[in-house]
Protein backbone atom coordinates (compact mmCIF):
# COMPACT_ATOMS: atom_id res chain seq x y z
CA UNK A 1 0.00 0.00 0.00
CA UNK A 2 1.08 3.17 -1.05
CA UNK A 3 1.33 6.19 1.91
CA UNK A 4 -0.45 8.87 0.38
CA UNK A 5 1.86 11.90 -0.44
CA UNK A 6 1.55 15.72 0.74
CA UNK A 7 -1.68 17.51 1.90
CA UNK A 8 -4.04 14.47 1.29
CA UNK A 9 -2.72 12.58 4.31
CA UNK A 10 -3.31 15.54 6.68
CA UNK A 11 -6.73 16.03 4.94
CA UNK A 12 -7.62 12.39 5.94
CA UNK A 13 -5.97 12.24 9.22
CA UNK A 14 -8.47 14.37 10.97
CA UNK A 15 -11.57 12.43 9.77
CA UNK A 16 -9.85 9.10 11.07
CA UNK A 17 -8.60 10.53 14.48
CA UNK A 18 -12.62 11.16 15.03
CA UNK A 19 -13.71 7.97 13.91
CA UNK A 20 -10.84 6.36 16.86
CA UNK A 21 -12.39 8.90 18.98
CA UNK A 22 -15.58 7.61 18.52
CA UNK A 23 -14.67 3.78 18.30
CA UNK A 24 -12.53 4.54 21.99
CA UNK A 25 -15.45 5.16 23.56
CA UNK A 26 -17.92 2.95 21.47
CA UNK A 27 -15.98 0.39 23.40
CA UNK A 28 -17.08 1.60 27.18
CA UNK A 29 -20.67 1.31 26.13
CA UNK A 30 -21.47 -0.06 29.62
CA UNK A 31 -20.40 2.94 31.20
CA UNK A 32 -21.61 5.26 28.73
CA UNK A 33 -24.95 3.42 29.32
CA UNK A 34 -24.56 3.75 33.24
CA UNK A 35 -23.93 7.78 32.82
CA UNK A 36 -27.33 8.25 30.76
CA UNK A 37 -28.89 5.86 33.69
CA UNK A 38 -27.50 8.87 35.85
CA UNK A 39 -28.36 11.79 34.11
CA UNK A 40 -32.04 10.56 33.64
CA UNK A 41 -32.21 9.99 37.32
CA UNK A 42 -30.90 13.27 38.33
CA UNK A 43 -32.94 15.00 35.13
CA UNK A 44 -36.14 13.29 36.96
CA UNK A 45 -35.17 15.03 40.53
CA UNK A 46 -34.34 18.59 38.68
CA UNK A 47 -38.21 18.45 36.48
CA UNK A 48 -39.76 18.06 39.97
CA UNK A 49 -38.13 20.98 41.35
CA UNK A 50 -38.23 23.05 38.46
CA UNK A 51 -42.39 22.12 38.11
CA UNK A 52 -43.01 23.16 41.52
CA UNK A 53 -40.91 26.30 41.00
CA UNK A 54 -43.36 27.22 37.25
CA UNK A 55 -46.37 26.26 39.43
CA UNK A 56 -45.60 28.69 41.82
CA UNK A 57 -44.60 31.67 38.81
CA UNK A 58 -46.26 30.31 35.34
CA UNK A 59 -44.15 31.48 32.25
CA UNK A 60 -40.98 32.27 34.07
CA UNK A 61 -38.21 33.19 31.88
CA UNK A 62 -40.92 32.74 28.92
CA UNK A 63 -41.00 29.07 29.16
CA UNK A 64 -44.44 27.20 30.55
CA UNK A 65 -44.14 24.25 32.37
CA UNK A 66 -43.91 21.73 29.67
CA UNK A 67 -41.15 24.28 28.37
CA UNK A 68 -39.32 23.99 31.64
CA UNK A 69 -39.41 20.46 31.30
CA UNK A 70 -37.83 19.89 28.34
CA UNK A 71 -35.21 22.27 29.21
CA UNK A 72 -34.38 19.96 32.30
CA UNK A 73 -34.22 16.91 30.20
CA UNK A 74 -32.40 18.50 27.17
CA UNK A 75 -29.54 19.52 29.50
CA UNK A 76 -29.37 16.93 31.32
CA UNK A 77 -29.02 14.91 27.88
CA UNK A 78 -25.92 17.22 27.12
CA UNK A 79 -24.09 16.59 30.12
CA UNK A 80 -22.27 13.44 28.12
CA UNK A 81 -21.91 15.16 24.55
CA UNK A 82 -20.79 18.74 26.14
CA UNK A 83 -18.94 16.74 28.63
CA UNK A 84 -20.25 19.94 30.91
CA UNK A 85 -19.03 17.84 34.37
CA UNK A 86 -15.29 18.86 32.23
CA UNK A 87 -12.56 16.35 31.21
CA UNK A 88 -12.85 13.98 28.29
CA UNK A 89 -9.29 15.24 27.18
CA UNK A 90 -5.99 13.20 27.95
CA UNK A 91 -4.12 16.30 27.57
CA UNK A 92 -3.53 17.04 31.70
CA UNK A 93 -2.42 13.75 31.76
CA UNK A 94 0.26 13.92 28.80
CA UNK A 95 1.67 17.36 30.45
CA UNK A 96 1.92 15.69 33.94
CA UNK A 97 3.72 12.90 32.25
CA UNK A 98 5.69 15.09 29.67
CA UNK A 99 3.91 12.97 26.55
CA UNK A 100 3.23 16.23 25.84
CA UNK A 101 6.52 17.06 24.04
CA UNK A 102 6.11 14.23 21.45
CA UNK A 103 2.25 15.82 20.50
CA UNK A 104 3.42 19.24 19.82
CA UNK A 105 6.71 18.03 17.52
CA UNK A 106 4.14 15.94 15.33
CA UNK A 107 3.34 17.06 11.65
CA UNK A 108 -0.01 18.09 12.74
CA UNK A 109 -1.80 20.87 15.06
CA UNK A 110 -2.18 19.61 18.64
CA UNK A 111 -5.25 21.59 18.74
CA UNK A 112 -6.88 20.21 15.64
CA UNK A 113 -6.02 16.84 16.57
CA UNK A 114 -7.59 16.60 19.96
CA UNK A 115 -11.06 18.43 18.39
CA UNK A 116 -11.18 15.77 15.65
CA UNK A 117 -11.06 12.88 18.74
CA UNK A 118 -13.41 14.68 20.86
CA UNK A 119 -15.75 14.93 18.19
CA UNK A 120 -15.82 11.25 17.56
CA UNK A 121 -16.42 11.32 21.29
CA UNK A 122 -19.08 14.21 20.99
CA UNK A 123 -21.20 11.90 18.57
CA UNK A 124 -21.21 8.83 20.38
CA UNK A 125 -22.24 10.26 23.37
CA UNK A 126 -24.61 12.40 21.36
CA UNK A 127 -26.54 9.19 20.70
CA UNK A 128 -25.76 7.00 23.69
CA UNK A 129 -25.97 9.73 26.32
CA UNK A 130 -28.34 12.17 24.98
CA UNK A 131 -31.10 9.36 23.82
CA UNK A 132 -32.17 7.66 27.14
CA UNK A 133 -32.93 10.87 29.15
CA UNK A 134 -34.70 12.64 26.33
CA UNK A 135 -36.70 9.51 26.14
CA UNK A 136 -37.56 8.89 29.77
CA UNK A 137 -38.07 12.74 29.99
CA UNK A 138 -40.80 12.51 27.18
CA UNK A 139 -42.50 9.20 28.58
CA UNK A 140 -42.82 10.40 31.98
CA UNK A 141 -43.92 14.06 31.59
CA UNK A 142 -44.09 14.63 27.78
CA UNK A 143 -41.72 17.01 26.42
CA UNK A 144 -42.34 19.44 23.78
CA UNK A 145 -41.19 18.91 20.41
CA UNK A 146 -37.76 21.08 18.91
CA UNK A 147 -39.38 24.18 16.95
CA UNK A 148 -36.34 24.47 14.50
CA UNK A 149 -34.43 20.71 14.36
CA UNK A 150 -31.78 21.55 12.09
CA UNK A 151 -30.76 25.05 13.82
CA UNK A 152 -31.02 22.58 16.74
CA UNK A 153 -28.76 20.30 15.65
CA UNK A 154 -26.12 23.15 14.28
CA UNK A 155 -26.47 24.58 17.73
CA UNK A 156 -25.28 21.16 18.94
CA UNK A 157 -22.42 21.08 17.19
CA UNK A 158 -21.83 24.54 17.78
CA UNK A 159 -22.14 23.87 21.62
CA UNK A 160 -19.84 20.84 21.29
CA UNK A 161 -17.09 23.02 19.61
CA UNK A 162 -17.11 25.72 22.10
CA UNK A 163 -16.91 22.84 24.68
CA UNK A 164 -14.15 21.39 23.42
CA UNK A 165 -12.21 25.07 22.87
CA UNK A 166 -13.19 25.80 26.63
CA UNK A 167 -11.78 22.47 27.91
CA UNK A 168 -8.85 22.74 25.57
CA UNK A 169 -7.71 25.98 27.16
CA UNK A 170 -8.24 24.45 30.67
CA UNK A 171 -6.17 21.05 29.94
CA UNK A 172 -3.67 23.45 28.31
CA UNK A 173 -3.41 26.35 30.95
CA UNK A 174 -1.62 22.76 33.32
CA UNK A 175 1.40 23.30 31.78
CA UNK A 176 1.73 26.57 33.17
CA UNK A 177 -0.20 25.83 36.85
CA UNK A 178 0.88 22.01 37.12
CA UNK A 179 -2.42 21.45 39.04
CA UNK A 180 -4.62 19.85 36.89
CA UNK A 181 -7.34 19.37 39.82
CA UNK A 182 -7.30 22.58 40.79
CA UNK A 183 -8.61 23.73 37.62
CA UNK A 184 -10.48 20.97 36.36
CA UNK A 185 -13.06 21.83 40.11
CA UNK A 186 -12.57 25.99 38.81
CA UNK A 187 -13.55 24.65 35.40
CA UNK A 188 -16.45 22.11 36.50
CA UNK A 189 -17.64 24.76 38.50
CA UNK A 190 -17.80 27.99 36.70
CA UNK A 191 -19.27 25.30 33.42
CA UNK A 192 -22.00 23.82 35.98
CA UNK A 193 -23.28 26.93 37.11
CA UNK A 194 -22.99 29.28 33.90
CA UNK A 195 -24.52 26.96 31.47
CA UNK A 196 -27.96 26.48 32.43
CA UNK A 197 -27.09 22.92 34.10
CA UNK A 198 -28.28 23.90 37.36
CA UNK A 199 -31.11 26.21 36.62
CA UNK A 200 -32.36 27.57 33.49
CA UNK A 201 -30.04 31.54 32.86
CA UNK A 202 -33.46 33.01 31.77
CA UNK A 203 -34.57 33.05 35.44
CA UNK A 204 -31.56 34.21 36.94
CA UNK A 205 -32.11 37.95 38.49
CA UNK A 206 -30.84 41.35 36.90
CA UNK A 207 -27.26 42.37 35.93
CA UNK A 208 -26.41 38.76 37.18
CA UNK A 209 -28.06 37.03 34.89
CA UNK A 210 -27.44 39.20 31.66
CA UNK A 211 -23.65 38.34 32.62
CA UNK A 212 -24.27 34.93 32.97
CA UNK A 213 -26.39 34.91 29.66
CA UNK A 214 -23.76 36.82 27.79
CA UNK A 215 -20.73 33.92 29.26
CA UNK A 216 -19.50 31.49 26.52
CA UNK A 217 -20.69 28.79 29.16
CA UNK A 218 -24.34 29.79 27.86
CA UNK A 219 -23.44 28.51 24.54
CA UNK A 220 -22.77 24.82 25.73
CA UNK A 221 -26.18 24.48 27.48
CA UNK A 222 -28.92 27.14 27.60
CA UNK A 223 -28.92 28.79 24.01
CA UNK A 224 -28.59 24.90 22.22
CA UNK A 225 -32.25 23.75 24.90
CA UNK A 226 -33.45 27.95 23.60
CA UNK A 227 -33.02 26.97 20.11
CA UNK A 228 -34.67 24.09 20.50
CA UNK A 229 -37.68 25.48 22.13
CA UNK A 230 -37.87 28.48 19.80
CA UNK A 231 -37.37 30.76 22.74
CA UNK A 232 -34.52 32.61 20.94
CA UNK A 233 -34.17 33.75 17.59
CA UNK A 234 -31.74 30.81 15.57
CA UNK A 235 -29.47 33.42 13.89
CA UNK A 236 -29.22 35.27 16.82
CA UNK A 237 -28.14 32.03 18.92
CA UNK A 238 -26.05 30.33 16.55
CA UNK A 239 -24.07 33.62 15.69
CA UNK A 240 -23.33 34.31 19.78
CA UNK A 241 -21.80 30.12 19.87
CA UNK A 242 -19.90 30.61 16.79
CA UNK A 243 -18.33 33.80 18.25
CA UNK A 244 -17.41 32.42 21.55
CA UNK A 245 -15.88 29.12 19.42
CA UNK A 246 -13.99 31.40 17.18
CA UNK A 247 -12.73 33.50 20.35
CA UNK A 248 -11.85 30.77 22.69
CA UNK A 249 -10.57 28.01 19.50
CA UNK A 250 -8.04 31.48 18.73
CA UNK A 251 -7.24 31.77 21.91
CA UNK A 252 -6.55 28.07 22.78
CA UNK A 253 -4.73 28.24 18.69
CA UNK A 254 -2.27 31.15 20.96
CA UNK A 255 -1.59 29.20 24.42
CA UNK A 256 -0.38 26.26 21.71
CA UNK A 257 2.35 28.20 20.65
CA UNK A 258 3.18 29.60 23.77
CA UNK A 259 3.04 25.79 25.41
CA UNK A 260 5.39 24.95 22.56
CA UNK A 261 7.93 27.39 23.23
CA UNK A 262 7.31 26.80 26.72
CA UNK A 263 8.39 22.88 26.10
CA UNK A 264 11.19 23.84 24.27
CA UNK A 265 12.71 26.11 27.16
CA UNK A 266 12.55 23.65 29.37
CA UNK A 267 14.50 21.30 27.32
CA UNK A 268 11.56 19.16 26.58
CA UNK B 1 -12.68 -1.88 63.82
CA UNK B 2 -12.72 1.60 64.60
CA UNK B 3 -9.31 1.47 65.48
CA UNK B 4 -7.95 0.02 61.85
CA UNK B 5 -10.46 2.86 60.05
CA UNK B 6 -8.62 5.66 62.16
CA UNK B 7 -5.14 4.48 61.98
CA UNK B 8 -5.42 4.31 57.95
CA UNK B 9 -7.66 7.45 57.89
CA UNK B 10 -4.90 9.18 59.75
CA UNK B 11 -2.37 7.75 57.38
CA UNK B 12 -4.02 10.02 54.19
CA UNK B 13 -4.95 12.63 55.97
CA UNK B 14 -0.65 12.39 57.12
CA UNK B 15 0.13 12.29 52.96
CA UNK B 16 -2.64 15.43 52.11
CA UNK B 17 -0.91 16.99 54.82
CA UNK B 18 2.52 17.18 52.86
CA UNK B 19 0.64 19.49 50.62
CA UNK B 20 -0.84 21.82 52.32
CA UNK B 21 -1.03 24.33 49.72
CA UNK B 22 -2.82 21.75 47.43
CA UNK B 23 -5.25 20.29 50.68
CA UNK B 24 -6.20 23.83 51.52
CA UNK B 25 -7.18 24.90 47.63
CA UNK B 26 -9.07 21.07 47.46
CA UNK B 27 -11.03 22.60 50.99
CA UNK B 28 -12.06 25.73 49.38
CA UNK B 29 -12.43 24.00 46.42
CA UNK B 30 -15.26 21.52 47.83
CA UNK B 31 -17.29 23.97 49.37
CA UNK B 32 -17.56 26.19 46.60
CA UNK B 33 -18.82 23.08 44.87
CA UNK B 34 -21.70 23.01 47.48
CA UNK B 35 -22.05 26.72 47.66
CA UNK B 36 -23.49 26.04 44.06
CA UNK B 37 -26.83 24.54 45.53
CA UNK B 38 -27.30 27.67 47.85
CA UNK B 39 -26.90 29.57 44.66
CA UNK B 40 -29.40 28.28 42.90
CA UNK B 41 -31.57 27.61 45.96
CA UNK B 42 -30.80 31.63 45.99
CA UNK B 43 -32.24 31.93 42.44
CA UNK B 44 -35.28 30.30 42.86
CA UNK B 45 -35.92 32.21 46.23
CA UNK B 46 -35.41 35.29 44.12
CA UNK B 47 -38.30 34.20 41.76
CA UNK B 48 -40.71 33.12 44.54
CA UNK B 49 -41.40 33.21 47.86
CA UNK B 50 -42.32 29.38 48.75
CA UNK B 51 -41.33 26.56 47.03
CA UNK B 52 -44.16 23.60 47.28
CA UNK B 53 -45.38 25.29 50.35
CA UNK B 54 -41.85 25.85 52.22
CA UNK B 55 -40.17 29.35 52.64
CA UNK B 56 -36.31 30.46 51.80
CA UNK B 57 -35.27 29.82 55.59
CA UNK B 58 -36.88 25.96 56.09
CA UNK B 59 -35.43 24.65 52.04
CA UNK B 60 -31.99 26.10 54.45
CA UNK B 61 -32.31 24.15 57.07
CA UNK B 62 -33.72 20.99 55.16
CA UNK B 63 -31.21 21.91 52.76
CA UNK B 64 -27.99 21.79 55.45
CA UNK B 65 -29.27 18.91 57.47
CA UNK B 66 -29.20 16.53 54.57
CA UNK B 67 -26.23 17.77 53.22
CA UNK B 68 -24.45 17.81 56.22
CA UNK B 69 -25.00 14.17 56.90
CA UNK B 70 -23.94 13.22 52.87
CA UNK B 71 -20.87 15.42 53.52
CA UNK B 72 -19.62 13.37 56.85
CA UNK B 73 -20.78 10.01 55.22
CA UNK B 74 -19.17 11.13 51.80
CA UNK B 75 -15.85 12.02 53.57
CA UNK B 76 -15.79 8.95 55.80
CA UNK B 77 -17.25 6.03 53.53
CA UNK B 78 -17.35 7.77 49.96
CA UNK B 79 -14.21 5.70 49.15
CA UNK B 80 -16.27 2.40 48.81
CA UNK B 81 -17.51 3.50 45.33
CA UNK B 82 -14.15 2.82 44.37
CA UNK B 83 -14.40 -0.89 45.14
CA UNK B 84 -14.97 -1.85 41.25
CA UNK B 85 -11.51 -0.01 40.68
CA UNK B 86 -10.11 -2.27 43.30
CA UNK B 87 -11.99 -5.41 41.75
CA UNK B 88 -10.70 -4.46 38.29
CA UNK B 89 -6.66 -3.91 39.02
CA UNK B 90 -6.96 -6.81 42.02
CA UNK B 91 -5.92 -4.84 44.68
CA UNK B 92 -9.32 -5.67 46.32
CA UNK B 93 -7.91 -9.80 46.75
CA UNK B 94 -4.84 -8.02 48.70
CA UNK B 95 -7.43 -6.29 51.58
CA UNK B 96 -8.98 -9.77 51.47
CA UNK B 97 -5.57 -11.29 52.88
CA UNK B 98 -5.20 -9.12 55.30
CA UNK B 99 -6.33 -9.39 58.79
CA UNK B 100 -8.11 -6.31 58.63
CA UNK B 101 -12.34 -5.98 57.87
CA UNK B 102 -12.01 -5.53 53.87
CA UNK B 103 -15.07 -2.87 54.37
CA UNK B 104 -12.84 -1.05 56.60
CA UNK B 105 -9.78 -0.99 53.96
CA UNK B 106 -11.92 -0.19 51.12
CA UNK B 107 -13.61 2.73 53.33
CA UNK B 108 -10.52 4.48 54.00
CA UNK B 109 -8.46 3.72 51.02
CA UNK B 110 -7.48 7.36 49.79
CA UNK B 111 -9.26 8.59 52.49
CA UNK B 112 -9.58 12.00 51.18
CA UNK B 113 -9.89 15.04 54.52
CA UNK B 114 -10.32 17.96 52.09
CA UNK B 115 -13.70 16.66 51.92
CA UNK B 116 -14.60 18.14 55.24
CA UNK B 117 -14.82 21.92 52.88
CA UNK B 118 -17.97 20.41 51.26
CA UNK B 119 -18.94 19.30 55.51
CA UNK B 120 -18.24 23.02 56.36
CA UNK B 121 -20.24 24.88 54.23
CA UNK B 122 -23.51 22.44 54.82
CA UNK B 123 -23.16 22.68 58.19
CA UNK B 124 -22.94 26.94 57.94
CA UNK B 125 -26.02 26.74 55.92
CA UNK B 126 -28.06 24.47 58.59
CA UNK B 127 -26.92 26.67 61.10
CA UNK B 128 -27.99 29.98 59.20
CA UNK B 129 -31.50 27.96 59.03
CA UNK B 130 -31.75 27.15 62.08
CA UNK B 131 -31.04 30.56 63.42
CA UNK B 132 -33.27 32.13 61.37
CA UNK B 133 -36.17 29.65 62.62
CA UNK B 134 -36.97 30.06 66.09
CA UNK B 135 -37.37 26.25 66.70
CA UNK B 136 -38.59 25.49 70.44
CA UNK B 137 -36.11 23.58 72.87
CA UNK B 138 -38.42 20.61 73.25
CA UNK B 139 -37.59 19.83 69.47
CA UNK B 140 -34.22 21.41 68.45
CA UNK B 141 -32.54 18.04 70.34
CA UNK B 142 -34.14 16.41 67.11
CA UNK B 143 -31.42 18.16 64.84
CA UNK B 144 -28.35 16.12 66.17
CA UNK B 145 -30.31 12.89 66.01
CA UNK B 146 -31.40 13.69 62.15
CA UNK B 147 -27.60 14.35 61.25
CA UNK B 148 -26.65 11.16 62.64
CA UNK B 149 -29.57 9.11 61.37
CA UNK B 150 -28.87 10.64 58.24
CA UNK B 151 -25.31 9.73 58.06
CA UNK B 152 -26.35 5.93 58.89
CA UNK B 153 -28.60 6.19 55.57
CA UNK B 154 -26.08 7.59 53.89
CA UNK B 155 -23.25 4.92 54.73
CA UNK B 156 -26.17 2.46 54.01
CA UNK B 157 -26.40 4.01 50.59
CA UNK B 158 -22.46 4.01 50.13
CA UNK B 159 -22.62 0.52 51.16
CA UNK B 160 -25.57 -0.93 48.76
CA UNK B 161 -23.60 0.93 46.37
CA UNK B 162 -19.95 -0.77 47.00
CA UNK B 163 -22.35 -4.16 46.94
CA UNK B 164 -23.71 -3.32 43.87
CA UNK B 165 -20.87 -2.95 42.05
CA UNK B 166 -19.67 -6.45 42.91
CA UNK B 167 -22.48 -7.25 39.77
CA UNK B 168 -21.74 -4.15 37.71
CA UNK B 169 -17.97 -4.30 37.38
CA UNK B 170 -18.01 -2.44 34.61
CA UNK B 171 -20.28 0.36 35.23
CA UNK B 172 -19.87 1.58 38.56
CA UNK B 173 -21.88 5.07 38.00
CA UNK B 174 -25.06 3.17 38.16
CA UNK B 175 -24.50 3.29 42.07
CA UNK B 176 -24.18 7.30 41.90
CA UNK B 177 -27.55 7.29 40.88
CA UNK B 178 -28.59 5.97 44.31
CA UNK B 179 -25.98 7.93 46.57
CA UNK B 180 -25.19 11.01 44.89
CA UNK B 181 -28.99 11.31 43.84
CA UNK B 182 -29.94 10.20 47.04
CA UNK B 183 -28.45 13.28 48.13
CA UNK B 184 -29.10 15.46 45.46
CA UNK B 185 -33.36 14.45 46.31
CA UNK B 186 -33.22 15.80 49.87
CA UNK B 187 -31.98 18.92 48.82
CA UNK B 188 -35.12 20.05 48.52
CA UNK B 189 -38.45 19.38 50.26
CA UNK B 190 -40.36 16.76 49.22
CA UNK B 191 -43.20 18.19 48.97
CA UNK B 192 -41.94 19.14 45.27
CA UNK B 193 -42.01 14.88 44.05
CA UNK B 194 -45.03 12.96 43.15
CA UNK B 195 -46.92 11.69 46.43
CA UNK B 196 -45.76 8.41 44.85
CA UNK B 197 -42.25 9.16 44.94
CA UNK B 198 -42.66 10.65 48.43
CA UNK B 199 -44.27 7.13 49.83
CA UNK B 200 -41.81 4.79 47.84
CA UNK B 201 -38.88 6.87 50.04
CA UNK B 202 -40.83 6.22 53.12
CA UNK B 203 -41.88 2.80 53.42
CA UNK B 204 -39.01 1.68 50.80
CA UNK B 205 -35.86 3.46 50.30
CA UNK B 206 -36.23 5.10 53.21
CA UNK B 207 -35.01 8.41 52.43
CA UNK B 208 -37.94 10.60 54.10
CA UNK B 209 -36.13 9.75 57.19
CA UNK B 210 -32.76 11.65 56.41
CA UNK B 211 -34.35 14.95 56.72
CA UNK B 212 -38.49 15.27 55.50
CA UNK B 213 -40.29 13.81 58.17
CA UNK B 214 -37.74 14.40 61.54
CA UNK B 215 -37.63 18.20 59.33
CA UNK B 216 -41.18 18.23 59.86
CA UNK B 217 -41.34 17.06 63.69
CA UNK B 218 -38.51 20.15 64.11
CA UNK B 219 -40.66 22.60 62.10
CA UNK B 220 -43.60 21.51 63.57
CA UNK B 221 -45.32 21.13 60.46
CA UNK B 222 -47.99 18.86 59.39
CA UNK B 223 -47.40 15.73 56.97
CA UNK B 224 -48.34 16.91 53.61
CA UNK B 225 -49.39 12.86 53.16
CA UNK B 226 -51.22 12.74 56.46
CA UNK B 227 -48.41 10.45 58.66
CA UNK B 228 -48.87 11.74 62.29
CA UNK B 229 -46.12 13.93 63.26
CA UNK B 230 -44.41 11.35 65.39
CA UNK B 231 -43.14 9.21 62.39
CA UNK B 232 -40.25 11.64 62.05
CA UNK B 233 -39.15 10.08 65.63
CA UNK B 234 -38.55 6.75 63.69
CA UNK B 235 -35.54 8.27 61.71
CA UNK B 236 -32.69 6.21 64.00
CA UNK B 237 -35.01 2.68 63.48
CA UNK B 238 -35.13 3.71 59.57
CA UNK B 239 -31.18 4.17 59.39
CA UNK B 240 -30.88 1.34 61.67
CA UNK B 241 -32.92 -1.09 59.51
CA UNK B 242 -31.43 0.10 56.24
CA UNK B 243 -28.40 -0.27 57.83
CA UNK B 244 -28.76 -4.07 58.06
CA UNK B 245 -29.78 -4.40 54.98
CA UNK B 246 -27.02 -2.91 53.42
CA UNK B 247 -24.59 -5.00 55.56
CA UNK B 248 -26.24 -8.20 54.65
CA UNK B 249 -26.05 -6.90 50.95
CA UNK B 250 -21.95 -6.09 51.51
CA UNK B 251 -21.98 -9.73 52.96
CA UNK B 252 -23.00 -11.54 49.85
CA UNK B 253 -20.88 -9.48 47.71
CA UNK B 254 -17.87 -10.48 49.49
CA UNK B 255 -18.51 -13.86 49.48
CA UNK B 256 -19.83 -14.04 45.76
CA UNK B 257 -16.64 -12.49 44.94
CA UNK B 258 -14.10 -14.41 42.90
CA UNK B 259 -11.24 -12.92 41.94
CA UNK B 260 -10.07 -12.09 38.48
CA UNK B 261 -6.71 -14.46 38.86
CA UNK B 262 -4.21 -12.03 37.24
Amino acid sequence: MTVIPGHGAAVALYPRLAWYGFRRHATYWAAALAGAFTNTVFGVLRAYVLIALWQARPGLGGYDVAGAVTFTFLTQAFIGPMQLFGGGLDLPERIRTGDVALDLVRPASLQLWCLSEDLGRAVYLFAVRGGPPTLVGALLFGIVAPHAPAAFLLSVALGVLVSFAWRYIVALATCWVMDDRGLAVLSMVLTTFFSGLMLPLSIFPGWFGELSRALPWSAMAQVPADVYLGTADPARALGFQALWAAVLLALGALMTGAARRKVVIQGG
Amino acid sequence: MIRTYALLAWTWTRAAAQYPVSFALMTAGGAVVGGLDIAAIWVIFANTDRLAGFGLTEVMFLYGASQLAFALADLLFGNLDRISRHIVSGTLDVMLIRPASPFVQVASDRFTPHRIGRSIQAGAVLAVGLSRLDVPLGRVWMVPVMVVSGIVIFTALFTLGGALQFLLTAAPEVANAFTYGGATLTQYPLSVYDPRIVRGLTFGLPLAFVNWQPGLYVLGRPDPLGLPSWTGLLSPAAALALAAVAALAWRAGIRRYRSTGS
